[in-house]
């Protein structure tokens, strides 16, 4: 289906201006459920009269006043809600009846607090995690739901479904439309964090579909956490979640083979990185910094912005990378974070080193079922010239890994080492 | 997808003119509106011509010619590089910026099409084909 020119034209405004409309229905209806009605009402509205009349001056205020509108219609119909009606009816005829806002002009309360409202509603942690993410760019991504379904590859029906439940979940949870303060602050804040993380990685590194990354994503994750870092602009791990995410987003285009297959990072062809996206995530993670950030965000986006700043993987400030990754570690302990880690001391202190790292975790549960271990190890052992053993290490991995391309891959590296072709 | 809009000059700004305040505020708001969507990846304001120079090739000998150039309506005043899903999002984007008169013009900025061609290269392009459908 080839959207029209005017279809596309709404949906553009539509992406600038959801968010800000949706927040502010929001406070004025007391329901996110019914604020996302009345602005899809809106931009039904708008798909209607638009073609015809033109995209007005500002559609922003077109689309409040169209959704205002229908909003005392459909309170007016509810019996159940007789009291809010009355209240919240008069405020809307109040709102009606005063001239369109000065362009410029802000309510009382500024849209920005609003839509941060909105952002933390979205990724509440009442909802599981597909459906903070689907909610989270059809409310403030502005994407509609056939851009989502697209974006995930599932079915326009079965994402509209995942919205209308999540819309449930949150008004039978009761969620308030507010900014969690004090000690429910960081939680959430990491709960809203996590769902852009997902956002991005799904572009980064795909889990469905036949390629390997997906730029748009990487795009919409990108945009929300950039909204964010203007939103909260105190809180340093949002700056390094979106430095960390520039900084990823420079590697696009370098990350993907001419075969589609994924590029490791010391193969790729780093005259391909972007450097405006890693200049921007350099200035976000000084940001962060200077706000005193320490937490894994920021510390994953430090480590990402060394290898920026390196020429070729040789020339990477590895000592820097090892005692970032023992940072994280600290902060949050994971095989993935400790096996980068002695990669890192390898390039610092040889492969015994890190070798010796890797066996004094190697008992711990974690690590028993992980075949990336194994896979490290090898290469190691192969470095140090224990061949036997690396060979060993390799075919281990290749036992444990359910990824067919990886097994192989693993089962290759063995064989040459057990006939003496270890490089090639 | 990334666009560029380019801003063109008037008499004003090359006669080396500076913006008022109101003209200051209002475009520094556009601006705000820009950064906080997450749109915004970079924008500059250009020097007048009388400034600068122009090289000039032909026959493959380059030869240079220095400011002022009069041509005001083809002279680029500034620019922004933004993100946007889609042409028609820039375009909302430019058509806010508020200018009382001028000229803007939108162009999307080569991405995955100057990598070179390449079967993974074709993978992307038809996925992303698909996916604008």
């Amino acid at each position: 289906m080839i959207a029209s020119d005017a279809q596309r034209a709404v949906e553009a405004v539509w992406r600038i201006e959801a968010a800000r409309l949706i927040a502010g229905l929001t406070r004025l209806a007391g329901d996110v459920g019914l604020a996302e009605d009345l602005a899809q009402d809106a931009f039904v509205a708008a798909l209607e009269h638009w073609p015809r009349t033109g995209v007005p001056e500002r559609p922003g205020a077109w689309l409040m006043a169209t959704a205002k509108r229908r909003g005392i219609d459909v309170l007016r119909r509810r019996r159940r809600f007789e009291e809010r009606e009355a209240a919240v009816g008069h405020e809307l005829e109040a709102a009606q009846a005063s001239a369109a806002p000065e362009p410029g002009a802000r309510l009382d309360d500024p849209f920005g607090d609003d839509v941060l409202r909105l952002i933390f509603t979205a990724c509440h942690p009442v909802l599981p995690a597909n459906a903070r993410v689907a909610l989270t760019l059809r409310l403030v991504g502005g994407l509609t739901t056939a851009e989502i379904a697209r974006a995930y590859l599932v079915p326009e029906a079965t994402l509209a479904q995942r919205i209308v439940r999540a819309k449930r979940a949150l008004a039978d949870a009761g969620v308030p439309f507010e900014v969690p303060a004090g000690a429910a602050l960081g939680p959430r804040l990491a709960s809203v964090l996590e769902v852009v993380y997902l956002i991005f990685n799904e572009g980064y590194a795909a889990t469905a579909g036949e390629d390997w990354t997906r730029p748009e994503l990487c795009e919409d994750a990108l945009r929300l956490g950039r909204m964010l870092a203007e939103l909260a602009p105190a809180e340093p791990e949002v700056h390094g979640l979106v430095a960390l995410m520039e900084i990823q987003a420079s590697r696009l285009r370098a990350r993907v083979g001419a075969d589609g297959a994924p590029v490791r990072l010391a193969d790729q062809d780093r005259s391909h990185w972007d450097r405006l996206l890693i200049r921007r995530g350099l200035a976000a993670l000084e940001r962060s910094e200077q706000l005193g950030g320490r937490g894994p965000y920021v510390l994953q986006a430090a480590i990402a912005a060394c290898h920026a700043r390196a020429p070729s993987i040789e020339d990477t400030d590895w000592r820097r990378v090892a005692l970032l990754y023992g940072a994280l570690a600290e902060a949050v302990p994971s095989p993935v974070v400790e096996l980068n880690r002695a990669v890192a001391v390898s390039m610092v202190e040889g492969p015994a080193a890190a070798l010796t790292l890797l066996d004094g975790i190697a008992g711990e549960p974690a690590m028993q079922r992980y075949h990336l271990l194994h896979g490290v190890r090898g290469d190691l052992l192969q470095k140090l010239g224990r061949h036997g053993e690396a060979a060993a290490a390799f075919e281990r991995a290749a036992a444990m890994t359910g990824n067919a391309g990886e097994r192989s891959l693993m089962l290759e590296r063995a064989s040459r080492c057990r006939t003496g072709r270890p490089e090639g | 997808m990334r666009f560029m809009l380019i801003v063109k000059s008037d008499a004003r700004s090359e006669a080396g003119v500076l913006p008022t305040d109101k003209e200051l505020a209002d475009m520094g708001r556009f601006n705000d509106e820009m950064v906080k969507a997450g749109v915004m990846l970079a924008g500059e304001g250009l020097q007048p011509t009388s400034k600068g120079a122009r090289v000039v090739f032909a026959g493959g000998k380059p030869r240079v010619i220095d400011g002022p150039f009069t041509e005001a309506k083809e002279i680029v005043g500034g620019f922004w590089l933004i993100q946007a899903k889609s042409r028609e999002e820039a375009v909302e984007w430019a058509r806010r910026v508020p200018f009382e008169q001028g000229e803007i013009e939108i162009r999307q900025v080569f991405e995955l099409e100057d990598f070179g061609d390449g079967e993974g290269l074709e993978l992307h392009r038809k996925h992303r084909d698909q996916l604008a459908k």
